[in-house]
């Protein structure tokens, strides 16, 4: 028998190195002939810790999910020695679902393997497909079969890879740079964390194709240093790859040599656009340059240098083991393939969705998510982090193509999907986003340094009960000209999430401006507290107010003075009888 | 700027030495040096600086101008406990706006303070990429991070709590 215990950050965030401590103390102690081992993300995040058991057949017996360490005794005595699955804390069939409506290539072996073990990788044929390209496949060959592919950069713009790769190739130069962007700024997108995490063989077997494709001798994955599993993932992967001739002088007895390094980031999200990660690389500011020259051309310390995302490599591999009209037979007309998104949010069942492209934004939030946590409205999904926007309700039935989600207004993006519910002000989001942009401005160009500012301040304003009237136009001026001054990708799409609500949600600017109301509840300043008849008189609010705003006798009815009250929420937070009422 | 010495004088680089001795002549590894500077001692002084300054040869404003621009450098000291409160997408709709206020209320500080006892540092950080489980918080001390997840009002006070006992 064998145990695995899902260990990503989410896992381990939720327990699962103490679920993994408690088998192996209870394997020691019972003698028991079980195999204790860890897999990456698995993907279902909501359900963490997740356990599986294997017969000795191979074959998975039970999926354990919330593992706790309470369940931990009663799984071993009846599974592990009785023999029997303890079906109360298996996983439901309705959570089944999230996993089966999945078309996974990215995912693959996530959840399924060992990341830190070669072995698991080289069992479902792993490095096959590097072993093929290099020993007997021409460069060309390789970037005709990703052209079939329709493969295209996962990282957001969406960009084909065998155009970027064929530009590379065609350059010359003594030395040729792979890069990986793994430096996942995007506030809510956590894809790439969990290939890294889970399948870091991949991701490098990717590069290697890449490279041989390219003319590279050298890889460098650029990771963010908030990801530490990550980098201590690949680092054991390299080492195992370097070991057995994967990495390294001469691969599979050709002359094709190729190495990868890791550069952890520092924290910047304009580096995520390509000159300015090549600056960082450098030891610079991360400060983007006008293009062209093209990184293809004048990349990392003036040498051709390509940059893929860590999704766009880890498709490479499957693309070559089956074939690019594989995976072109998945997805929409001009978006093939399938795509990982990020679920989170109000959402009832957050987690890693791998979709074929085309499928509609209600299949993967009310079919693969669940819907909306806690039986809400649905109001609205934010695609594409702060470059993106915000689809309302009413286009729900979008289908997920980088055209189509486009013409909302909003990107794919590197695949962060948040949802959002009634209670989510829409206002407060493009602050949210701004106030991102703002800080994230590199501060080289002046619309992007200037605008963003200015723009937070006409939202903090509106938000903060005190816009003016005239502020929508000029937040409208402000966007357009951002748009068309800003020098690179960071500045030019930074209003796109007041752009689209603007154009979904402009009742409730007018609403915030114009009525001081906010319809979502959420913005302080614009919100008031009261009790209503369901008062007990319990005296609970009363005693957790801060200010003492709240009188009233035990047993009555108390009320709020709401010029004392600082709207902290206590009386809401702590009322057991729904008598505090927000207006 | 430059003038204004966080710490003494005389701060110890000979763990940083080593350092120094395989980057500083290794074009662009400004960032890898201030990052194992930082490990060594949990921020960079503006006598670090210096020190890493006269070793490579790269002028003070520039290690200071790089410093500044990434998130993840410091130029004070921190605590011992090195609490990241996420800030990214899905833990700000899922509340964490009121977790940084439950907890700054708890600890009497605000974003990028340190408790008097010389404990806690908050920081506010864009996204840890634990965003079905948010609101998430990161709490890094020199043996490494342990990550919490689904944060209230309550449970971070708890989290407070729990590693103040630790220290007791």
């Amino acid at each position: 028998m064998r145990v695995v215990v899902g260990q990503g950050s989410c896992g381990i965030a939720t327990g699962a190195k103490k679920t993994s401590d408690a088998f192996k103390n209870a394997i020691e102690e019972k003698k028991l002939n079980v195999i204790l081992d860890k897999t990456g993300c698995i993907g279902t995040c909501y359900l963490e810790p997740i356990v599986d058991v294997y017969g000795d057949d191979g074959k998975l017996q039970t999926r354990y999910v919330k593992c706790t360490t309470d369940k931990v005794g009663e799984i071993v005595e009846q599974h592990l020695i009785g023999g029997t699955p303890v079906e109360k804390y298996a996983i439901a069939a309705a959570d089944e679902e999230f996993l089966d409506k999945q078309k996974r290539i990215v995912l693959r072996n996530c959840g399924q393997i060992n990341p830190e073990r070669l072995e698991d990788y080289l069992g479902i044929g792993g490095y096959d497909a590097a072993k093929k390209v290099i020993t007997t496949m021409t460069p060309d060959e390789v970037i005709e079969e990703i052209k079939i592919s329709g493969l295209r950069g996962r990282g957001g713009a969406g960009f084909p890879t065998w155009f970027k790769w064929n530009a590379i190739k065609n350059n010359q130069g003594d030395h040729k740079y792979m890069v990986c962007n793994a430096d996942e700024g995007d506030p809510g997108a956590f894809m790439d964390r969990s290939v890294l995490e889970g399948d870091p063989h991949s991701v490098l077997e990717g590069m290697i194709i890449g490279g041989y494709a390219a003319g590279a001798d050298e890889g460098i994955i650029y990771c963010r240093a908030e990801y530490p599993l990550a980098i201590a993932r690949l680092e054991i992967a390299m080492a195992q790859a370097r070991e057995q001739g994967y990495l390294g002088k001469n691969l599979f007895g050709t002359s094709f040599s190729f190495d990868i390094r890791i550069k952890a980031g520092a924290g910047a999200f304009v580096c995520g656009e390509e000159t300015a990660l090549i600056a960082s690389l450098e030891g610079e500011r991360g400060m983007p340059r006008l293009k062209p020259p093209f990184p293809a051309q004048k990349g990392y310390w003036k040498r051709p240098t390509n940059i893929n995302n860590v999704e766009t490599y880890a498709n490479v591999a499957w693309i070559i083991n089956n074939g690019g009209q594989a995976f072109a037979d998945r997805g929409a007309d001009k978006s093939k393939g399938s795509k990982v998104f990020a679920l989170a949010g109000k959402i009832r069942k957050g987690g890693l969705a791998e979709i074929p492209m085309g499928m509609t934004l209600r299949d993967v939030i009310y079919g693969i998510g669940g819907g909306i946590k806690n039986d809400k409205d649905f109001k609205a999904v934010q695609m594409g982090g702060p470059s993106g926007g915000c689809i309302p309700k009413s286009l729900i039935d979008t289908p997920i193509t980088y055209e189509d989600i486009v013409k909302t207004g909003a990107i794919v993006g590197s695949g962060g999907m948040i949802v959002m519910d009634e209670g989510t002000c829409m206002v407060d989001m493009a602050r949210f986003f701004l106030d991102f942009t703002k800080k994230e401005s590199c501060g080289k160009c002046n619309y992007c340094r200037i605008g963003t500012m200015r723009m937070l301040e006409i939202l903090e304003r509106i938000t903060n009960g005190e816009g003016r009237d005239g502020d929508i136009e000029l937040l409208e001026e402000l966007c357009n000209k951002i748009k068309d001054g800003a020098m690179c990708g960071l500045g030019q799409t930074a209003p796109n999430p007041v752009l689209t609500t603007l154009k979904y949600f402009r009742h409730e600017y007018e609403d915030h401006i114009y009525n001081h109301r906010c319809t979502a509840k959420s913005c302080k300043a614009l919100i008031s507290y009261s009790i209503n008849d369901n008062c007990k008189g319990c005296t609970l609010c009363a005693r957790n107010c801060p200010v003492e705003a709240i009188t009233g006798a035990v047993k009555q009815k108390h009320t709020i003075d709401t010029s004392k009250c600082v709207k902290c929420g206590k009386c809401y937070d702590n009322c057991h009888f729904g008598a505090v009422e927000i207006q | 700027m430059m003038n204004e010495k966080e710490t003494a004088p005389n701060q110890d680089f000979t763990e940083l030495a080593p350092v120094l001795e395989k980057y500083a002549s290794v074009p662009g590894s400004l960032i890898t040096i201030l990052q194992q500077a930082q490990e060594i001692y949990g921020y960079l002084s503006m006598d670090a600086i210096d020190y890493i300054s006269e070793r490579t040869g790269i002028m003070p404003a520039k290690i200071y101008g790089v410093a500044t621009f990434y998130a993840q450098f410091r130029l004070k000291p921190v605590g011992k406990y090195l609490l990241m409160l996420c800030k990214g997408t899905a833990c700000h709709v899922n509340g964490s706006d009121s977790v940084e206020e439950a907890l700054s209320e708890y600890l009497g500080i605000k974003d990028g303070e340190t408790t008097e006892d010389g404990l806690f540092t908050l920081n506010n950080v864009a996204c840890l990429g634990c965003c079905s489980l948010a609101p998430v918080m990161m709490v890094k001390t020199t043996e490494g991070e342990e990550t919490f997840g689904n944060l209230t009002k309550d449970s971070v006070k708890k989290i407070i709590d729990d590693y103040r006992a630790q220290n007791a």
